[in-house]
């Protein structure tokens, strides 16, 4: 069995919160997760669920309380890790007294590029990312969106195994969002792992062949799209009309919405066959009956729903 | 090398930086000692002018003032018995000192030893150390101390009986001023130098001080008055002798054998006195004790 | 040996030369200018005193004043806007990176330094229209100065590792302040009483950073000639210093939570 491009076992970060007498809240618990070589792989979850975090503890920006993880076979404690692997921060902040150029050429230079090497990357890079025109340009002329894609551009022009990108869209428009799909795609057929983290559930769907859903630092579920999607149960849809003057079968009213003139309602499978009796026996007119696949949103938003539902345990900082 | 810190590279760098302060603090031990040997002097004192550096000091004369009293000290203390040593910034930097912060009476009281007293103990300024513990009378006018240190220096060194007479006075007006003081004011206009004013002087100034280095040096005049006293008052039993016998005693143990004598006298320091070759008595050659010069030694 | 405080060094160089922090230099040019010209109304004898004396101690002002300001953000600044982030995704060190940012700064404090020798030059040729061999003393005090700013510059960025700007400037000037009189505190110590206190006295006057060890101005403005052996060992001093204060900054450092 190949090395897994990445591995977490157990990973949790306590952080201190409150002055006189710290509290501990847990922002990531007993996160456990493997990555493919390859893969594209979503790491989903609602603003606070812990995706930075666990991004910054991979990164060692922020050190973990407990547990590990490594990269390519490497632990994340080891320095050289870092030379195979590219980070796009959530909110990019760069030198804005540099060009784009001088920026890539800085961090090129810090992975020992020689001269020419480096400057033949970073005009490749930045036309890739689009900014061929920009790279002699200030970074701090910059717009959000040409930031994020020198971010994208000093992500990759090391050639890396893999590539953690922290809400790559956030802040694009959709052309610039699918020239960002674009690249992700791209460097899925280079054979390059990709990591990244998102709240937009349709670009997930799309792009990954596996997600992990987090929420609240816990780890949901993992699996591809339609695997975890597909332990929902199914509902079906009913479009129908009344008769003029018809009233709605009993059951079937408060579950119902009107749109116009029709009415939708949705029913789990089993009970299928007899709202459809009800309705024929009210003189209702079936417009259409359509099996409802359930999106990766409606298992997002059951989920959170059951984690506000029971409260996170805060635990007293022990000495 | 990780880039977390691991438990080992936090006791190592600990281990690096305790032998680097110890590497510091030696090295730092050598530097002092280099530039101890040049001419540092210059550096000392920047300026001369004590009221330029009060007004420089922002309000924090008084710990200018005591900063300058500490180099004081280590200056002297750094050059007593250097052979030939004049003292010569004994001044300046009292001067600075006390124009600091003229309430500091230890520094005008020790001017007024050290600055009077000649070499190689002291700057031989007499007239300095006047001029200071004037200074210092003037700032401070319920210092009883002061006024006694300004009559000590008119009767010992100035020999102005006159003077140091209206000194102790002046000072025994002084509310808490000890009793002695007018008494020291009667005797010295009425005798001048003697043995008992001397003496009495030196006493009090033992028993006021308390700076170590002042009471050494009151200890020293006493023991070589007391000496004085003692051979003088040997030299008048040898003359009697020398009239009984036609001949000086050779030694106190013929003296003693006599009944001339309880004992066998010792000096202050307890070495045996002697006598000479013309009958007079000397101090023990191992002695530390040396007796007053001419112009110390009272007459009676 | 790693290249990476190099590149990080001359990255923060370049930082500080587009920040403008080199315009300090008009200022003192200006001030050269005018004091060579103010002290050529004064008597001749004193006048090279006077342009040493102002030279040196402006050179020593401006320095330590950018090495304190601009110090204490070096690490800060990048850690309140996450420049870092990016920075440690690489293959870099975090001591690699404080090294670094030590090395730029120092750079810049020289370049600065150098330039303002040049002023001081042309003032003092503009008084007395020629060079002494004594002014090579000059030189020694000047490299002595950088060897106080090398140290102070360290301070700075100990403390930038883990407080504020402001109370990193306060903490290094009280270092600083500390340092100076630190041979005062030994004096204190001999005059108390308690043998106790005498030895603690003693023993930090020698262990704080004692700053007057590089001032050697007034030798200067007298042409006196510096020994070699004070050459070396302040240069040991202030080496040994530093690395003692850049391991304390990086253990620090390298055990920080970034935000």
């Amino acid at each position: 069995m190949s090395t897994p491009a990445i591995e977490i076992e157990g990973l949790t970060k306590d952080y201190p919160v409150g002055f006189w007498r710290p509290r501990l809240r847990r922002s990531l618990d007993h996160l456990t997760l493997r990555v493919e070589d390859g893969e594209i792989f979503g790491f989903l979850g609602p603003n606070g669920a812990g995706k930075t975090t666990t991004l910054k503890v991979l990164m060692s920006i922020i050190y973990p309380t407990s547990g590990t993880a490594r990269v390519r076979g490497k632990s994340i404690d080891d320095v050289r890790m870092h030379r195979e692997i590219g980070y796009l921060p959530e909110q990019p902040y760069f030198y804005d007294y540099l060009t784009a150029r001088e920026l890539l050429e800085y961090y090129a230079r810090l992975f020992g590029f020689r001269a020419a090497d480096r400057r033949e990357r970073v005009t490749r890079f930045l036309e890739r990312v689009g900014l061929a025109d920009a790279g002699d340009l200030q970074l701090r002329k910059f717009s959000k969106g040409m930031l994020q894609r020198v971010g994208m551009a000093q992500a990759i022009l090391h050639d890396p195994q893999v590539i953690f990108l922290d809400e790559p869209m956030s802040g694009l428009d959709p052309v610039g969002r699918r020239e960002v799909r674009d690249i992700i795609h791209h460097l899925k057929r280079e054979g390059r792992t990709v990591f990244f983290s998102t709240h937009i559930l349709s670009d997930a769907e799309m792009l990954c062949d596996r997600v992990a859903v987090l929420v609240g630092g816990k780890l949901q579920g993992v699996g591809a799209p339609a695997e975890i999607v597909s332990m929902q149960v199914h509902a079906m849809e009913i479009l129908f009309e009344t008769q003029v003057g018809g009233a709605l079968p009993n059951s079937l009213a408060k579950s119902a919405t009107q749109i116009g003139g029709r009415y939708r309602v949705e029913v789990p499978e089993q009970q299928l066959y007899s709202a459809l009796e009800e309705l024929r026996s009210c003189g209702a007119r079936i417009l259409s009956v359509t099996p409802l696949r359930p999106t990766l949103e409606d298992y997002f938003f059951k989920l959170i729903a059951r984690n506000k539902a029971v409260p996170q345990p805060e635990q007293a900082v022990s000495r | 090398m990780s880039g977390r810190s691991h438990g080992w590279i936090r006791w190592f760098s600990l281990a690096a930086i305790a032998a680097l302060f110890i590497a510091i603090g030696f090295l730092q031990m050598r530097i002092e000692a280099e530039t101890r040997t040049a001419a540092r002097q210059r550096e000392e004192l920047l300026l001369h002018s004590g009221p330029v550096l009060k007004r420089l000091s922002l309000g924090y004369d008084s710990l200018l003032g005591d900063i300058y009293w500490t180099r004081t000290v280590q200056y002297f203390g750094g050059r007593v018995g250097n052979p030939g040593e004049k003292f010569q910034l004994l001044w300046p930097l009292l001067d600075l000192t006390t124009t600091l912060d003229p309430k500091l009476i230890v520094a005008y009281r020790f001017g007024a030893i050290f600055l009077s007293e000649p070499m190689p103990t002291g700057a031989d300024r007499s007239d300095l150390a006047v001029e200071l513990v004037k200074r210092g009378v003037e700032a401070n006018p319920n210092s009883w101390e002061l006024s006694s240190d300004l009559g000590f220096l008119y009767y010992w060194h100035l020999k102005d009986y006159q003077k140091a007479s209206a000194a102790y006075l002046q000072g025994s007006n002084i509310p808490n001023a000890p009793t002695w003081m007018k008494m020291m004011a009667a005797q010295v206009a009425e005798k001048g130098n003697s043995f008992s004013n001397s003496l009495a002087i030196w006493t009090e100034l033992y028993d006021s001080t308390q700076d170590a280095k002042v009471k050494k040096n009151a200890l020293v005049h006493l023991q070589s008055l007391r000496a004085l006293q003692d051979t003088r008052e040997l030299d008048k039993i040898a003359q009697q002798y020398h009239q009984q016998n036609g001949r000086y005693p050779a030694s106190m143990k013929e003296l003693y054998d006599r009944g001339l004598l309880q004992g066998i006298p010792r000096d202050p320091a307890g070495f045996p006195y002697a006598f000479g070759i013309d009958g007079k008595a000397e101090l023990d050659p191992h002695s530390p004790i040396i007796l007053p010069q001419p112009w110390e030694s009272p007459s009676q | 040996m790693s290249a990476i405080p190099g590149i990080v060094a001359i990255n923060t160089f370049r930082e500080a030369v587009r920040d403008r922090v080199l315009y300090n230099l008009i200022v003192f040019a200006l001030m050269m200018i005018g004091a060579s010209i103010l002290v050529g109304e004064i008597s001749i004898g004193i006048d090279r005193l006077v342009i040493i004396n102002l030279g040196l101690s402006a050179i020593s002002i401006f320095g330590l004043v950018m090495a304190i300001f601009i110090g204490v953000g070096l690490v800060y600044k990048e850690m309140e806007k996450r420049t870092l982030y990016s920075v440690l995704a690489k293959p870099v060190r975090r001591w690699e990176f404080l090294v670094g940012k030590f090395g730029g700064l120092l750079l810049t404090l020289a370049v600065n330094t150098g330039f303002m020798t040049l002023g001081l030059a042309a003032a003092l040729f503009y008084v007395s229209r020629e060079f002494l061999r004594t002014d090579a003393t000059i030189l020694v005090a000047i490299y002595f100065i950088l060897l106080e700013l090398a140290l102070v510059t360290a301070f700075a960025l100990f403390f930038s590792c883990f407080s504020s700007p402001m109370l990193s400037t306060l903490f290094t000037l009280g270092i600083y302040v500390a340092g100076f009189f630190s041979a005062d505190i030994r004096g204190i110590g001999t005059v108390t009483r308690s043998p106790a206190m005498q030895m603690t006295a003693r023993v930090i006057s020698y262990l704080l950073p004692n700053f007057r060890n590089f001032n050697i101005i007034s030798a200067a403005s007298h042409g006196d000639a510096i020994p070699f052996s004070l050459i070396w060992q302040n240069t040991a001093y202030a080496a040994l210093y530093v690395a003692l204060v850049l391991i304390a900054a990086s253990s620090i450092f390298s055990g920080r939570n970034l935000k």
